[in-house]
């Protein structure tokens, strides 16, 4: 039941039978186009959209002067401003008018006729430049800004080697394969919503608050989203636009973003820079960290990309420090990205430690296991389940590290520098409260019904492989609804943690289905029950068959229906997932591009419960990573106050001919304590540890170290 | 994108003649590049004139060399038993364009006057650019220029010419035969790509209504070896950073007895390195002397401070394509 499945989406996907957010139809559906702010910071003095309202096929221009007035929205993170209030204009791309036609082509053309006049305000984007930074204040889930525990002055003080260095990561956006698109409809005072989102729930939150509609009148529904690795995990201005323009028009709106406001509608990863301090003994004993950490937040609201976090957790040290602070620039609010916080955070840690252990002359993995932390550090809880040790093992045996020379250099294959690099994964586990549904039909169709979001990652096929397990039947007996606030409730499609969240919540309703079955067919709820077809056998001491639809027509219904939930508790455990990546990269000696030969990545992240999905998630992972480490950038133009490229070839991400053999295992495990299926995230995990593991390589390739990302070809002339 | 007239053109006359009647009109191709520059309100043509059924596409093999008929897609250039005979580094930059989607599409004749892919040029809105508006001043110079130009440009436009194919073109010392309702005539790839000067907009020399109809390649001297080499960050479907087309003359004793190189990605058509083909006759094919030949080529490259790496990345990249060309890696 549980094992590898692979996607029952895949068919739909290939062949476009899947319907995304912007791929419905309506009679009366008319287009919105955006007109968004050209300058970082200004007041608009003047507005005239007479041109453009004269465009044939126009049915409304908007801005801050004809707008319906919105409400501070609550209830979920919303990261922009609230669209066409005011005449400010806080960061570059921000939404300043709305055209709304009957055809794309035509609310186009009208966008470029709309005329706005800035008064430009002085705007910093360059977050290094910005000399008053502040303490954030994080959600609590993400911990506090400062840590610190032990002497830090002590544990430098009895150190024999200290590194200190400073590594940066660069901006990047998600880019994912579908632009945000939402499809809005008003009708008979009820507003849904087709969205382009990692949360429905959170749209709905959004939506209904900024509208100041009951809750009852809005409804989000996602069947497919196609792609999001954080983009559209918070709520932006374009989905309260379509929101708002739908129920001022009344009918069907659908406004999907161009590729280039794709670049500033829904967040960026922002750039850090990291500061970094590792104390060892000559043994190689960790005896102070501190990490410092500093990144852009937006001028409007607060992000914080909680870099530091994985170094209150990675190795067992007496000193631990870490702070965040944040500097406020004219850009649309960062966001979480394919792996916030550890994903840039573990690069500076994890070259560190290859730089202390290139000092000591101890190999890079043996320091790692001399430091090895058996409980977590800095709060002092055991780890739910840590599996580490044994990532190491199996990915230096896959691997071949024990090979590895030491000296820098000397791996060379004609013009050819090779280089051997590895570094630890580790990735706080998010989760979330989750509800479900599982009716049985007399047919033998399992519905489960869970609000969630299929965002790429397999929800359809492995929500159902749970409930299979649980009932005993086949999964392609199980249908899984999703995507709809109509449905249970659960949370957003992020942190990794969807199957952990809401597979424990399905599971929980299929128990409860399988209770509800067993006392409704023999009167003891604790029967056992496997479904098989129409065949339902309960087993209380005797065993007996039912066939389903003499058993429900004896009972008088269509179909047994039974909810289940589950809640993350508190329990005294540090809960993370664990990894080790190893890299092999080639450089050429005179033009150094450098390329990624092979990667092994071993993972300890609970049970896997479909290693088909599962692996796909790792080896996506891997390649976002090999995008971190070499490729992909968004360089900001801080005279023009914008992001530079706003296309996919300007913006690189790795094609097929980047990616190499990527060999991925995970290791055998199960977590009592994080959820209620043995599970831990394991999504963004595979895009921890990546970058830093090929940075080493490029350092045991070239003898040049590299401490900002991407790495680039001049960075190694 | 604005509206436009849509013409199919069924020959050459009827091309030249259907864009002579509108000065506002433009000729289309594969469209892989035009259409990307309409839709990005770029480019606003009144007309577009589709050529793709003029029969401009054979590709013809003489003992003089080939002709390209303008129209040939890239993929048909490559996958031409002939042209794969004689002009391997022509090959070897087609094939590291684009995709081979877009090779499919893509003609030759669009190819080389496909645009910058300057990303001020390229920007969703009209920013201060020379090239998209004239006297709107040049963002790179001043602002993000990694990709920049080291050769031949002016303060008014550091863009670079993208081209792979135009590349080996240069180093195979191929002409363009152009048409108009003048009559016929043909350039050197650097007659037909201009330097920015003061007028970056003016990017060719092609008057209005005057048609690529080939790309005449002269067959490559006897015995000699040739090499196509691209550097780029992207392992495949990108732009060079820079690129390298060598055509070498290797006598019995391993010495260069002719040289063509020209470079692709640092200047706004390919750029050829004169002094450094002069110098390397009489060299023997190793690093060094290779090396210091090439060198006296970048005598005259001028970098702004973020795109300086690339005059040494330049150098580099054309000593190993020497060496290459001549067997010495
Ligand atoms: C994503 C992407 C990646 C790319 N990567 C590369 C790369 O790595 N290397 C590379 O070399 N190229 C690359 N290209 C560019 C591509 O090769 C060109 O777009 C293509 O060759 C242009 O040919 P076309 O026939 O489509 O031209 P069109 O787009 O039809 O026309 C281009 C221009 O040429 C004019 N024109 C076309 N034919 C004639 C003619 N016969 N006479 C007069 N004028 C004419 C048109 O009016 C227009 O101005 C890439 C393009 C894209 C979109």
């Amino acid at each position: 039941m549980t094992g590898a499945r692979p996607r029952v989406d895949g068919p739909a996907k290939v062949t476009g039978a899947a319907r995304y957010a912007a791929e419905w139809r309506a009679a009366d559906l008319r287009h919105a186009a955006l007109v968004t702010s050209p300058v970082p910071a200004a007041t608009i003095t003047a507005v005239d959209t007479s041109a453009a309202e004269r465009v044939p096929g126009v049915v409304a221009v908007f801005t801050h002067h004809n707008a319906p007035r919105l409400r501070p929205p609550v209830g979920a993170p919303y990261g922009g401003r609230l669209p066409l209030q005011d005449n400010r204009v806080h960061y570059e791309g921000e939404p300043v008018a709305v055209v709304v036609a009957e055809r794309l082509e035509q609310a186009r053309e009208a966008v470029g006729l709309v005329r706005l006049d800035y008064a430009p305000l002085s705007a910093e984007t360059d977050f290094r430049a910005v000399a008053d930074t502040a303490v954030p204040t994080p959600p609590a889930r993400w911990g506090p800004a400062d840590t610190t525990v032990g002497d830090l002055a002590a544990g430098i003080a009895e150190a024999d080697v200290v590194l200190r260095a400073e590594y940066s990561t660069a901006a990047r956006h998600h880019s994912p394969i579908e632009t945000s698109a939402t499809q809005a409809e008003w009708r008979d005072g009820v507003l849904t919503l087709r969205d382009a989102t990692q949360g429905v729930f959170n749209v709905h939150a959004v939506v209904s608050s900024a509208l100041d509609l009951p809750a009852d009148r809005v409804r989000v529904l996602a069947e497919y989203t196609g792609g999001g690795f954080g983009s559209k995990g918070y709520v932006w201005p374009h989905q309260v636009i379509a929101a708002m323009l739908a129920r001022e028009l009344g009918g069907a709106l659908r406004l999907v973003l161009t590729r280039a406001q794709s670049f500033t509608s829904h967040g960026y990863q922002p750039p850090t820079r990291q500061r970094l301090v590792l104390a060892a003994t000559a043994e190689g004993r960790f005896t102070a960290i501190r990490h410092d950490s500093l990144s852009p937040t937006s001028t409007y609201g607060e992000y914080v990309e909680m870099t530091a976090n994985g170094s209150r957790v990675a190795y067992a040290c007496p000193a631990i420090t870490t702070t965040h602070r944040v500097a406020p620039v004219a850009t649309v609010l960062p966001t979480p990205m394919r792996a916030p916080h550890e994903g840039p955070g573990m690069f500076a840690l994890e070259v560190a430690v290859d730089e202390v252990a290139c000092e000591l002359g101890i190999d890079p993995l043996e320091l790692r296991l001399r430091n090895h932390a058996e409980v977590d550090p800095t709060s002092g809880k055991p780890f739910s389940t840590k599996g580490l040790l044994a990532c190491y093992a199996e990915g230096a045996r896959r691997f071949g590290w024990a090979d590895r020379p030491r000296a820098t250099g000397s791996l060379r294959e004609g013009d050819q520098l090779i280089g051997w690099g590895m570094a630890t994964a580790v990735m706080a586990t998010m989760r979330f409260p989750a509800a479900a549904r599982a009716r049985l039909h007399a047919d033998g169709r399992v519905v489960v019904e869970a609000g969630c979001q299929e965002i790429g990652t397999g929800t359809y096929t492995i929500m159902p492989q749970l409930a299979a397990e649980v009932l005993g039947c086949p999964p392609e007996q199980v249908v899984l609804r999703l995507g709809d606030t109509a449905l249970p409730r659960t949370g957003m499609t992020a942190g990794s943690s969807t199957t952990l969240s809401v597979g424990s919540a399905v599971t929980a309703a299929a128990e409860a289905l399988a209770a509800r079955l067993a006392l409704l067919a023999t009167g003891d709820p604790t029967a056992a029950v496997r479904l098989d077809g129409i065949e339902l056998t309960v087993k209380n001491g005797a065993v007996e068959v039912f066939r389903l639809d003499e058993l429900f027509a004896r009972l008088g219904v269509d179909s047994v229906a039974a909810g289940g939930s589950w809640e993350p508790r508190e329990n005294q455990r540090s809960m993370h997932t664990f990894g080790a990546v190893f890299a092999e990269v080639a450089v050429d000696v005179d033009l150094p591009v450098p390329r990624v030969r092979r990667l092994v990545a071993v993972y300890s992240a609970g049970r896997i419960v479909n290693p088909l999905t599962a692996r796909g998630q790792m080896t996506g992972g891997l390649v976002w990573g090999i995008g971190q480490a070499l490729l992909e950038k968004s360089t900001t133009d801080h005279r023009l106050g914008r992001f530079v490229d706003k296309n996919l070839a300007g913006y690189r991400l790795p094609v097929n001919a980047d990616v190499p053999d990527l060999d991925v295992a995970f290791v055998e495990e199960y977590d009592p304590h994080a959820s209620g299926i043995g599970a831990r995230g394991i999504g963004e995990l595979g895009s921890v540890g990546v970058a830093p593991a090929i940075a080493n390589a490029v350092h045991h390739a070239t003898g040049k170290r590299v401490r900002s990302l991407p790495i680039a070809l001049e960075d190694l002339l | 994108m604005r509206d436009f007239d849509y013409v199919r053109a069924t020959g050459s006359d009827h091309a030249i003649e259907a864009l002579a009647a509108r000065p506002g009109a433009r000729p289309v191709a594969g469209g892989t590049d035009l259409l990307t520059l309409l839709k990005d309100g770029i480019e606003a043509p009144e007309a577009l004139v589709d050529i793709t059924g003029t029969g401009l596409g054979a590709v013809e093999h003489g003992p003089d060399g080939l002709t390209l008929g303008a129209l040939a897609t890239l993929s048909r250039v490559a996958a031409d038993p002939a042209v794969r005979a004689s002009h391997p580094l022509l090959v070897q930059a087609v094939e590291s364009a684009a995709s081979p989607q877009l090779r499919n599409m893509a003609t030759i004749g669009g190819n080389l006057l496909q645009r910058t892919r300057c990303p001020y040029f390229r920007a969703e809105t009209a920013l201060p650019c020379n090239r998209r508006t004239p006297g709107s001043g040049c963002s790179a110079v001043d602002g993000e220029h990694r990709a920049a130009a080291i050769f031949g440009w002016t303060g008014h436009c550091v863009a670079t010419h993208p081209s792979d194919p135009a590349v080996a073109l240069s180093a195979a010392d191929a002409r363009v035969r152009v048409r108009s309702a003048g009559g016929e005539r043909t350039l050197a790839l650097d007659e037909l790509l201009r330097l920015p000067g003061d007028t970056p907009d003016r990017e060719t020399a092609l008057d209005h209504a005057e048609l690529i109809t080939a790309v005449e390649v002269p067959a490559l001297p006897a015995g000699s070896r040739s090499c196509y080499l691209k550097v780029r960050e992207r392992a495949s479907y990108e732009f060079a950073l820079v690129s390298c087309a060598v055509v070498l003359g290797v006598d019995g004793r391993k010495r260069i007895s002719q040289a063509r190189i020209a470079l692709g990605g640092v200047a706004a058509r390919p750029w050829r390195l004169v002094e450094a083909e002069r110098a390397l006759v009489g060299v023997e094919l190793t690093a060094v002397p290779v090396r210091a030949a090439v060198e006296r080529s970048f005598a005259a490259a001028e970098a702004l401070p973020g795109n300086a790496f690339k005059v040494e990345v330049g150098i580099r990249t054309a000593v190993r394509a020497v060496l290459t060309a001549g067997g010495a890696r």
